[in-house]
């Protein structure tokens, strides 16, 4: 026995040049898990968030309560989103190596997370994301041409320049402006489905943090909020196993699951297999009605792996196994929603071949267009007078006279 | 000036079904100072919530609930307890609508009792206005007396630009002149102690001259305002005094027209003095003012200390630093 006190420090399961290692991960067989009625309450449900609800088997056939039975179209169009978010983020990255974009993040992995649950929400529904949720953007009807130019602070930028690349926004999309200052929107999508609570609506709300924001105190607001006033809200946290170089055992401790987070609130947990897209989709939906019922928050997990290096400005190899996602037991999105569809018969290698050489040209076709409205190095240029507008709804006189100012400067007066 | 502020809550609600009021203690209990006495038996639990003690929660779910088309007033108990909010409103509520080009924005007002004189010990008597008033994008609003405190606040919650509302709660009751001996006066002979009962506003961004005079311009605003009128029946000198009332955005040609009539200044706050918003305004008072100065602003405020419980009246810039203050500037140059 222990007689001293001891600090834990939590530590990965794998470094560089050592044998990736998942075995930390608690899986259950896809369509092990039950599906309670969306009434069913909190305490009676404890299980799903330590399970994890799976639809895809490693067979490709959709198993148990949780299939969300998607006709062809609907997984089509689910394929074909996820396909375009990666395309558009292989290439973005590409033009940021080359100097032509100054940051950019992919969401490689985890394309699932933001296309199902997407589709499974209402357009009136309102969206409150990370930084890793562009599909969301493009699926709610932001242009690919529209996405460049904010990458590229150009003139046709929605942000006119006062963002990072990949902080988009979309007001008739309804999909909220990224912040980034990690997990502020949590609080935020609790008090915007409050309100619309409280107007009668049937809206609900939807956020998104990764495993290392749910340390920040705004997830634990959010979260106490939601359960007191039982806020029509989906609260998801994407636990793609790497907050940068902090492993999610830094930010769980290695005791409990994310979707646990909840309970002792009385919030009900669900651990979703975030690499499968009919698992996601389902359980949103589910979340979704248990919301809309009056039923209250739900805490989503979704267990994923994020693909890529945190962002341009990171790089992976020097914390973790170069080949880690390689072993990850949850595989890749994209390529078991293709194999599914394969074994249904309603897809092709071929198919799915041509398709992501349309989403190439569609996304070139894109790009070619976004620099015509300027880039890095050539104009068009935004008018750097702009920088001074929506400070206040009206410009205040010390506004006015700094930009003038600035101007003068400019012109070299 | 308690009922002024719990009017101009009543009046705005009754015509705006979207302005909404959330903080801890404000709905059956009415507030810890009673500013929202009685209007959740009067707009309902939906409109008045009592919310749970996190004000970063608060002050996130009321940026929420903006965005959705309402029009919060979030109450921060004391301004000493608005630090777990910080991030959101610098982050979030200062800089949506700059950052979403006005797609995003919320008008959310955040009230919070300030300033000390009320044996509160140092985290229940700060004055934290000059920490907001560095940041781009709010409005930040201090009222001297009840009238004002009404049309302010009205203003503040129209005011589709977050504003941060300070309450300095040492005049909730009665004006204040800096010496705790004397027995508390209430706001009944104060010529701004009267309130209509109906709608009116006092704009955002404009200064008021609370006493004419010729020979020294006293900037200040809050509490000190009472200060430095009493300071200036003692002294005798001739001040003119001008309340900020907006300490963001700021009134500056009023300040200016002041102070080149007299060409003397003496800046005051209850905050304390280093870094504080007073230097702002002595900054700014000698740029535009500085050929018609006679003599070097001055500043009164709170020593660089917490603002210690035992010794509240020998922290809390009164009567005989005010008057002090006053002397050194008609002393020099």
């Amino acid at each position: 026995m222990i007689t001293k006190s001891r600090l834990q420090i939590p530590r990965p399961t794998a470094r560089p040049g050592e044998e990736p290692d998942f075995s930390y991960l608690d899986l259950s067989p896809a369509g092990s898990v039950d599906k309670p009625s969306t009434d069913a309450r909190t305490r009676d449900i404890q299980h799903l968030s330590s399970g994890l609800i799976r639809v895809l088997d490693d067979d490709h056939t959709a198993k148990g309560q949780w299939n969300p039975n998607l006709d062809t179209t609907e997984l089509q169009v689910g394929l074909r989103w996820m396909l375009l978010n990666r395309v558009f983020d292989e290439r973005m990255w590409q033009i940021q190596r080359q100097g032509r974009i100054s940051f950019y993040m992919q969401a490689l992995g985890e394309e699932a997370i933001s296309i199902a649950q997407g589709m499974a929400l209402r357009p009136g529904d309102m969206c409150f994301p990370s930084y890793r949720n562009q599909g969301l953007y493009m699926y709610r009807g932001v242009s690919l041409v529209d996405m460049m130019c904010q990458c590229l602070s150009n003139t046709q930028d929605m942000c006119q320049g006062r963002q990072l690349p990949i902080m988009y926004q979309s007001k008739s999309g309804n999909v909220f402006s990224v912040s980034g200052n990690l997990g502020t929107q949590y609080p935020h999508a609790v008090g915007w489905a409050m309100a619309s609570a409280i107007k009668g609506e049937d809206h609900i709300a939807a956020s998104w943090v990764g495993d290392g924001t749910t340390s920040e105190a705004d997830f634990h607001h959010a979260l106490t909020f939601a359960a007191i006033y039982q806020s029509p809200v989906i609260l998801n946290v994407v636990n793609n196993q790497w907050a940068i170089s902090t492993f999610q055992g830094t930010a769980a401790g290695q005791r409990r699951a994310f979707a646990a987070r909840g309970l002792g609130l009385g919030i009900p947990g669900l651990r979703v297999d975030g690499n499968d897209f009919l698992a996601i989709y389902s359980a949103t939906l589910w979340a979704a009605d248990r919301a809309r019922r009056g039923g209250g928050p739900t805490l989503i997990e979704l267990v994923t792996y994020r693909g890529g290096a945190h962002s341009t400005s990171d790089d992976p190899t020097k914390y973790r196994p170069k080949d880690e996602w390689a072993s990850f037991p949850l595989g890749d999105p994209i390529e078991r929603l293709k194999q599914h569809m394969i074994s249904e018969g309603h897809w092709s290698e071929a198919k799915h071949e041509k398709l992501i050489e349309e989403l190439r040209v569609e996304v070139t076709t894109a790009w070619k267009k976004a620099q015509k409205y300027g880039t890095m190095t050539e104009g068009p240029w935004l008018d750097p007078g702009t920088m001074f507008d929506d400070v206040y709804a009206e410009m205040p006189q010390n506004l006015e006279s700094q930009r003038r100012r600035m101007l003068e400067i400019e012109r070299g007066e | 000036m308690i009922e002024a502020i719990r009017s101009a809550h009543d009046i705005v609600m009754d015509r705006d079904p979207s302005v909404v009021v959330l903080g801890e203690d404000v709905g059956y209990f009415g507030g810890v100072f009673r500013c929202t006495d009685g209007l959740q038996r009067t707009y309902g639990e939906h409109r008045v919530i009592d919310a749970p003690i996190a004000e970063g929660g608060i002050s996130g779910a009321a940026i929420g609930m903006g965005v959705n088309g309402l029009r919060p007033i979030a109450e921060i108990q004391f301004a000493d307890y608005i630090y777990p909010g910080f991030d959101q409103i610098v982050s979030e509520l200062a800089r949506l609508r700059y950052r979403s080009c006005g797609d995003f924005f919320s008008p959310v007002t955040i009230r919070t009792p300030c300033g000390g004189g009320i044996r509160g010990g140092q985290t229940h008597s700060q004055s934290p206005e000059g920490i907001f008033t560095h940041v781009s994008g709010i409005k930040v609003v201090m009222p001297s007396n009840p009238y004002d405190a009404k049309g302010l606040l009205i203003s503040s919650i129209e005011s589709d630009d977050p504003v941060i509302f300070f309450e300095p709660k040492r005049i909730y009751n009665g004006p204040f002149d800096g010496d705790p001996e004397k027995p508390a006066v209430s706001w009944n002979s104060h010529p701004k102690g009267e309130v209509p009962e109906g709608h009116y506003t006092v704009p955002l961004g404009q200064a008021d001259i609370a006493r004419e005079g010729e020979d020294l311009t006293i900037v200040t605003y809050g509490t000190l305002v009472h200060v430095a009128i009493a300071a200036a029946k003692e002294t005798g000198v001739d001040c003119e005094i001008i309340d900020v009332r907006t300490m963001a955005p700021l009134d500056v040609a009023t300040l200016a027209e002041s102070v080149k009539k007299t060409g003397r200044c003496l800046v005051a706050h209850e905050a304390t003095r280093f870094g504080g918003y007073g230097a702002e305004l002595a900054a700014t008072i000698q740029k535009e003012c500085f050929y018609h100065l006679e003599a070097p602003i001055s500043r009164v405020a709170g020593w660089d200390t917490p603002y210690p419980h035992a010794f509240e009246w020998q922290y809390f810039p009164g009567l005989k630093r005010m008057s002090a203050g006053i002397r050194r500037v008609m002393e020099a140059g």
